[in-house]
């Protein structure tokens, strides 16, 4: 036993590339699985532009003044502020990637506030790309202006109890400059005794009646703005989204689109990399090349076969997800051209692989191991790692078929939008691996 | 009765021919200069030690890989090819794949054909056998006949007998013999120097890709010259010591 052990580690010793992807393999796994589908980063970078300018970055509520800036300081405890100069610099970073989203305080804010009579609005501007990540970004702004939000409520609240006690006992009050004397509940209470004790039938009394029914009116006027006033007690701040990229898909719909992609992206690299393995490891290849038929041609026959069985089956497990999902069936040509598109694509890079590895198990190992890691890169959100991350993260997902396949299937499915655009890359991916395969091919001779 | 090679046909017009071919793999220089005809009814070995350089050269007669320099006229007709490993789908049963490469090879008709190759390997009753399932020998059996589906003007072999028995063996060459009296050309590489002495009319002898003899085997042994030797492995033994290999 003992020396099958020191065979087997003698063994791994001369195998470094195996080694090297036994350690290697599992970490770049997980680390893609946490990028792609965890809830994201805990403090995600947001591009912060704020248009206020400097004279009304306070405010008084209810005679006290409330530093914005320190309510600000809230919300980036939670998120990674990048500050911008500009609305138009805030919206760039997050078209190119660089933020998650862009957080934008507008120049009224202070005013809107300060009235107490309509809540004071932030406008937020990201990327949804693909639905998940949306539902990430709208759940963590919407949870950062509750935060913001549950601040501002306690001041407010805490004013609003003032006024109420004002109400009460009375005193002065000031709004938009003024100063009023309010006579309050207790006051008038007393007056109106006063009043009743001394007034015959026709009393003299007629000043203090006049305050009372001063404040009696002036209750009723305030009474009437009660509704807007506590819609903004309860929520003074509020949100206007805006996407910039991506379309409006539903995380449902996203997630047969996904289905699919990732089906489609598995049957074809492993069937074309398998077959295509599989003629030299019988050595019919350097019999077939000989004149029975040319390396383009047999190149061809793997990719249409690894193409056409996986769209058959993509199509039937559409059909069957159809007992489940709401799919547009009106759109099912789409589907078609774009499962076709995937599948040819994905067969070049099987057909690549094959051509490269030319064993089948091989092959096989390759295209799995390939292919799941793809799958993840396309899915990591922008904004959940470092804009320069980002960027190779970005290349290395349009040099291989998943990110375009998904968006054309995203496209015919949801209508999405970019079917055309998501087609011609997966032409462009056709004829990029179907040439390497085809250079591939004679490694296949020796 | 010892089976003898068929007697060549004198100025016999040349089926294949090929002169200084030389292939690289990377740094190794696997054939250097080599050069080799053979007529209609021609039986030619290829004979040298392991690595000389012969699975190479029929490679390159067959068309599976092409020359670094050198020039190879073919014949019009077609070039029968019997690679060294059996390439067969072994999924597929004997039959299936004989009609697969009957169909490849646009033989007029398929059904026919593909019956005479059963008869011919001996293999009618296991045609509905998967070739996977075959044993060594019958599988070089099928991958011979595959060879002869197009009736080619030449015919490859890459040691052809390598996985049969006797009995196999000496049905192999009754019936290349006999396809050499119809007149197919026939090169076969062997590293069984007794087949090249009993069944070819010249033989070629490769040492790490050099050409180092093209005549008949009794030349051979000539060329060894002591008359310690006394048999055809001995003086191709020698031979190779003479010069070096």
């Amino acid at each position: 036993m003992r020396h099958l052990l020191l065979k087997d580690l003698r063994i791994l010793r001369r195998s470094p590339l195996l080694v090297a992807l036994l350690v290697l393999y599992p970490i770049v796994i997980a680390v893609l699985i946490g990028f792609a589908i965890s809830r994201g980063p805990d403090k995600p970078e947001v591009a912060f532009y704020n248009a206020l300018p400097p004279s009304d970055r306070s405010i008084k509520l209810g005679g006290r003044d409330v530093n914005l800036n320190a309510q600000a300081g809230q919300l980036f405890d939670a998120i990674d502020a990048v500050p911008v100069h500009s609305r138009a610099e805030a919206i760039k970073k997050v078209r190119d990637g660089d933020a998650l989203g862009a957080l934008i305080i507008p120049a009224d804010l202070t005013r809107k506030l300060q009235s107490g009579l309509e809540p004071g609005r932030v406008e937020v501007y990201y990327n949804a790309e693909d639905p998940a990540k949306r539902r990430f970004v709208e759940n963590t702004i919407k949870s950062q202006v509750q935060v913001a939000n549950a601040a501002l409520t306690k001041i407010v609240a805490r004013e609003s109890l003032k006024a109420i006690d004002l109400l009460q006992s009375g005193g002065q009050y000031s709004f938009l400059g003024r100063t009023f004397d309010v006579l309050g509940l207790e006051r008038s209470e007393r007056i109106l005794r006063r009043a009743r004790a001394r007034l015959p039938a026709g009393s003299p009394l007629r000043k203090e009646m006049d305050q009372v029914i001063a404040f009696t009116r002036l209750s009723r006027q305030n009474l009437s703005f009660s509704d807007n006033i506590l819609s903004v007690v309860g929520q003074p701040l509020r949100v206007d989204s805006h996407v910039i990229n991506g379309g409006t898909t539903s995380l449902n719909s996203f997630a047969v689109a996904l289905a699919v992609a990732v089906s489609i992206m598995f049957i074809t690299v492993l069937l074309a990399a398998g077959a295509l393995a599989l003629e030299r490891e019988e050595n019919a290849f350097s019999r077939l090349v000989r004149g029975l038929v040319s390396r383009t041609e047999l190149l061809l026959e793997k990719a249409g076969l690894a193409a056409v069985c996986s769209l058959v089956v993509c199509l039937l497990m559409l059909a069957g997800l159809g007992l489940f999902v709401d799919l547009r069936w009106e759109r099912f040509p789409l589907w078609v051209v774009a499962l076709a598109a995937g599948a040819l694509a994905f067969a070049a890079l099987g057909l690549a692989i094959g051509a490269l590895t030319r064993e089948v198990r091989a092959a096989s190992l390759l295209a799995f191991m390939l292919s799941l890691p793809l799958a993840f890169l396309a899915l990591v959100p922008s904004g959940a790692v470092a804009p320069a991350l980002y960027d190779v993260i970005r290349v290395i997902s349009a040099l291989f078929p998943f990110k375009a396949t998904l968006d054309a299937l995203d496209a015919a499915l949801n209508d999405a939008g970019g079917l055309g655009v998501a087609l011609l890359h997966l032409a462009a991916l056709f004829a990029g691996f179907g040439l390497l395969s085809r250079v591939g091919l004679r490694r296949f001779a020796g | 009765m010892e089976q003898q090679a068929a007697a060549p046909v004198v100025g016999a017009e040349t089926v294949i021919s090929a002169e200084g071919l030389v292939k690289r793999f990377g740094e190794r220089e696997a054939l250097r200069q080599v050069s080799l005809r053979a007529a209609r009814g021609e039986l030619v070995a290829v004979i040298g030690p392991n690595g000389a350089g012969k699975t190479t050269l029929l490679s390159i007669l067959a068309r599976s890989i092409s020359s670094d320099a050198g020039s190879v006229d073919w014949p019009a007709g077609e070039v029968g090819w019997v690679p060294q490993q059996p390439a067969l789908y072994g999924k597929l049963t004997v039959q299936e794949n004989l009609s697969l490469f009957a169909r490849l090879e646009r033989v007029d008709d398929v059904g026919a054909t593909v019956e005479r190759m059963l008869e011919l390997s001996g293999l009618r009753d296991r045609a509905r056998d998967e070739v996977g399932r075959l044993s060594g020998g019958n599988q070089q059996r099928v991958n011979i006949a595959i060879g002869l589906l197009a009736e080619p003007e030449l015919l490859l072999l890459d040691e052809p007998s390598a996985a049969l028995d006797p009995r196999q063996r000496a049905r192999l060459w009754e019936f290349i013999l006999r396809l050499a009296g119809e007149g197919t050309a026939v090169i076969y590489a062997t590293h069984m120097v007794q087949e090249a002495e009993r069944y070819a009319d010249r033989v070629l002898v490769l040492a790490d890709g050099e050409e180092l003899f093209n005549g008949p085997p009794r030349e051979l042994q000539d060329v060894v010259g002591t008359s310690d030797v006394q048999d055809f492995e001995a003086a191709f033994v020698e031979f190779l010591h003479q010069r070096g290999h």
